[in-house]
């Protein structure tokens, strides 16, 4: 075997960028500006404003009520620097959750442009096209949908609170990777209130065309939701074994796993 | 009792050392993010001239955590050597920058065990990024186990063959890849993304295995939590190195699940195994501004002083290898490029100056204001200032912890502008397979290929 052969087998052993070959000490110009587009996507999708008005449409086209709210972060520079505001509703917005609110609800759903909007706009209506049969077909009543603007995974707890809802899904889009720039994240937490801890929310994560697909991804968030609100918990304790539910007859998945 | 400044008819007054201390810290987002930062230039700078007046003797006597209620306190007090102290103990703080800037290498070797993190951070806090290269290059710290680190002239780099879901082969290609850019000396260090036993137990049986067959003088080291690092040894699996992430303060290691008497039960087990033919340096550690904050850990102390404090942690265990992972932790804590190089110059001056192999993972992630040309920047600035190793990680890209560090071109690059050598031994067992000339230099053309004719079932 030669030794480009050699290096071209090696590459396909894993997604790390090896056998890159070299011109000197430096890398092939083909290398390095791959490297910089890969970044530039990245960079975009952690900067570009998510279009609440557009994923608002696209999420009222499915039949749910959408109502748009900010955090306390104005803009983006303040948001990276201060991920605490990213968790607390602007106090308008607050205002305008609390007079929306109706009674309890089982489950409140947000969409959140975390760290990319690009994996907002491309994958959030898809995934709740995908969740919505499941919901309905479960019987559990939604709040409206909450599109928020620089916000982070906790400020599910504050929004899920004011609708009096039994459990929160955050769809968010995540810290891009160098080769994931799109990837949406799941955070799903039961009793949500301000001061929840990450270890007390499941997360799926990777959702995007590439990795996890919607249907999957809703799949196991609805297994997800159903066991949270059997055994009245999320997080550490609440594993997930909706795989087992894909394979295994039912009467195995509504097993509870008692071995954390 | 308060300290005191005088600026034309301003007076900026700062309650306490530890509010001193965090004010003259060149600003970054983390103190700000705390609420402890200079909230204005001047106050800054004031702060600076302030902490230079401070007494090296001062600062001793005043912990910034009361022994009482830290061990890390604890440990720094009880581990000073008085006798090396006595030599700097008359200086202040701006006293002390003169005395190292024309300090010889053997001298700071001297004073290496009287200097607290405390005194290390305070001043560098008042010197300029040419002071921290400067001194940091004459400081020497050799450690050893199969091969030799830090000798000066030299520079050694971690491979890092991460893979997204620990594949064996896949791992095992990134480990060709790296020993074929001559990258590897310092560790073969793997993060897994599963920390089960059963991950461990076939990573460290791969490494070892690849090691013993291409007889290649370097260590192996599974980044993984140091109680699981223990059941490993317990189990008579091949662990070279210790691994552990550590902090400044007892209850920001407690939050990674350490405590200072299980770093001790790991050092004696892994010391145990002798393992290291040539030396007996076996820990390995990983800190980095921020943690104790996003802990919520901090005590008010600024997070630069912290991390210093976490090489006196290190320093106990006598690591082969420490690092900072100085960008990874995100824009919350170190905002951009600027603060970044600043933060990465610094741990690696103090860890220096605190006898610690310090090196440091020039990194960044995606939702930080940084890109490659700032990594270049530090990564050069790094090589002049004698850092004792970088990362390298295929392609600069880390599949599995999704961030940038350096590649093994980086290594090349660096090597070529500063004329760094590789670790002895290591330098000598590439040419003696074939991979590089006499001088280091990587022959062109068939290094895959040499090397799999040396272990010709790797990656079958």
């Amino acid at each position: 075997m030669s030794e480009d052969d050699l290096w071209k087998r090696l590459a396909r052993l894993t997604p790390a960028r090896i056998g890159l070959g070299r011109a000197g000490a430096g890398l092939p110009t083909r290398e390095v500006l791959g490297f910089g587009l890969a970044h530039a996507q990245a960079r975009d999708a952690v900067h570009t404003p998510m279009d609440a008005e557009a994923i608002t449409t696209a999420i009222e086209a499915l039949g749910l009520p959408v109502l748009a709210v900010a955090s306390q972060a104005e803009d983006r520079a303040t948001y990276l620097r201060r991920p605490d505001y990213g968790r607390r509703l602007a106090s308008e917005s607050r205002d305008r959750l609390t007079a929306a609110a109706d009674g309890p609800v089982d489950l409140a759903i947000v969409v959140a442009d975390g760290l990319s909007a690009r994996a907002v706009h491309e994958g959030a209506a898809p995934m709740l096209a995908a969740l919505k049969p499941l919901v309905d077909k479960a019987g559990w009543s939604l709040g409206p949908v909450i599109v928020s603007v620089q916000a982070r995974v906790a400020l599910g707890d504050e929004i899920g609170t004011l609708l009096k809802a039994r459990a929160v899904a955050v769809l968010i889009g995540e810290r891009p990777g160098l080769s994931s720039p799109d990837s949406l994240g799941l955070y799903l937490t039961f009793d949500p209130r301000p001061g929840r801890s990450d270890a007390e929310r499941n997360c799926i994560s990777n959702v995007r065309p590439a990795g996890l697909s919607h249907d999957l991804a809703a799949f196991k968030l609805h297994w997800l939701i159903a066991q949270a609100f059997s055994r009245g918990l999320s997080g550490v304790n609440l594993k997930d074994e909706s795989d087992a539910a894909l394979d295994a007859p039912p009467e195995r998945a509504s097993l509870p796993d008692t071995s954390v | 009792m308060a300290y005191r400044h005088l600026v034309g008819s301003r007076t900026h007054v700062f309650a306490d050392l530890a509010i001193l201390m965090a004010k003259a810290t060149p600003v970054r987002s983390g103190d700000r993010l705390a609420g402890i930062a200079a909230e204005s230039a001047e106050e800054s700078v004031a702060a600076r001239w302030c902490l230079a007046e401070v007494p090296l003797s001062e600062i001793l006597a005043k912990p910034l955590i009361p022994y009482e209620i830290d061990d890390v306190t604890r440990l720094i007090l009880d581990t000073h050597d008085q006798a090396a102290f006595a030599e700097i103990a008359h200086l202040t703080v701006g006293d002390f920058r003169e005395f190292l800037l024309t300090a010889s290498f053997e001298t700071l070797a001297r004073i290496a065990p009287a200097v607290t993190p405390e005194i290390a951070a305070a001043v560098s806090k008042i010197m300029r990024n040419q002071d921290l290269i400067l001194v940091a290059r004459k400081a020497q710290v050799v450690t050893k186990f199969r091969n030799t680190i830090g000798l000066p002239g030299t520079l050694a780099v971690r491979l890092q063959p991460n893979h997204p879901t620990d594949d064996a082969r896949g791992i095992t290609a990134s480990i060709l890849d790296g020993l074929s850019y001559g990258c590897g000396d310092a560790v073969i260090g793997i993060n897994p993304a599963s920390d089960s036993i059963r991950t461990l137990s076939s990573l460290l049986g791969l490494l070892d295995d690849v090691i013993q067959r291409l007889a290649i003088p370097t260590q192996s080291c599974v980044l993984t939590h140091v109680t699981t690092t223990l059941d490993a040894m317990n189990r008579g699996l091949p662990v070279d190195l210790v691994f552990q992430s550590i902090a400044g303060t007892q209850k920001a290691n407690a939050s990674f699940g350490v405590t200072l008497p299980i770093l001790k039960e790991a050092h004696e087990a892994a010391l145990a195994l002798k393992r290291g033919p040539i030396g007996d340096n076996c820990m390995y550690f990983e800190t980095g501004q921020g943690s104790a904050l996003s802990a919520d850990a901090h005590h008010g102390i600024d997070q630069q002083t912290l991390e210093a404090r976490a090489y006196a942690v290190a320093r106990v265990y006598r690591p082969l290898l420490v690092n900072t992972v100085v960008g990874f932790i995100g824009p919350e804590y170190l905002y951009d490029g600027k603060e970044i190089i600043r933060a990465g110059l610094e741990d690696h001056f103090c860890g220096k100056l605190m006898g610690v192999p310090l090196g440091v993972d020039v990194c960044y992630t995606n939702h930080a204001e940084a890109d490659q040309d700032d990594m270049d920047t530090l990564l050069t600035l790094l090589g002049a200032a004698g850092c004792t190793y970088v990362m390298g990680v295929p392609g600069a890209d880390d599949v599995m912890l999704n961030y940038q560090s350096t590649s093994f071109h980086d290594a090349l690059y660096i090597r070529e502008v500063l004329g760094l050598k590789r670790a002895p031994e290591f330098a000598a067992w590439l040419e003696e397979i074939g991979l590089t000339d006499g001088e280091g230099a990587l022959l062109s053309g068939n290094a895959g290929t040499a090397l799999l004719t040396a272990a010709p079932d790797l990656a079958a």
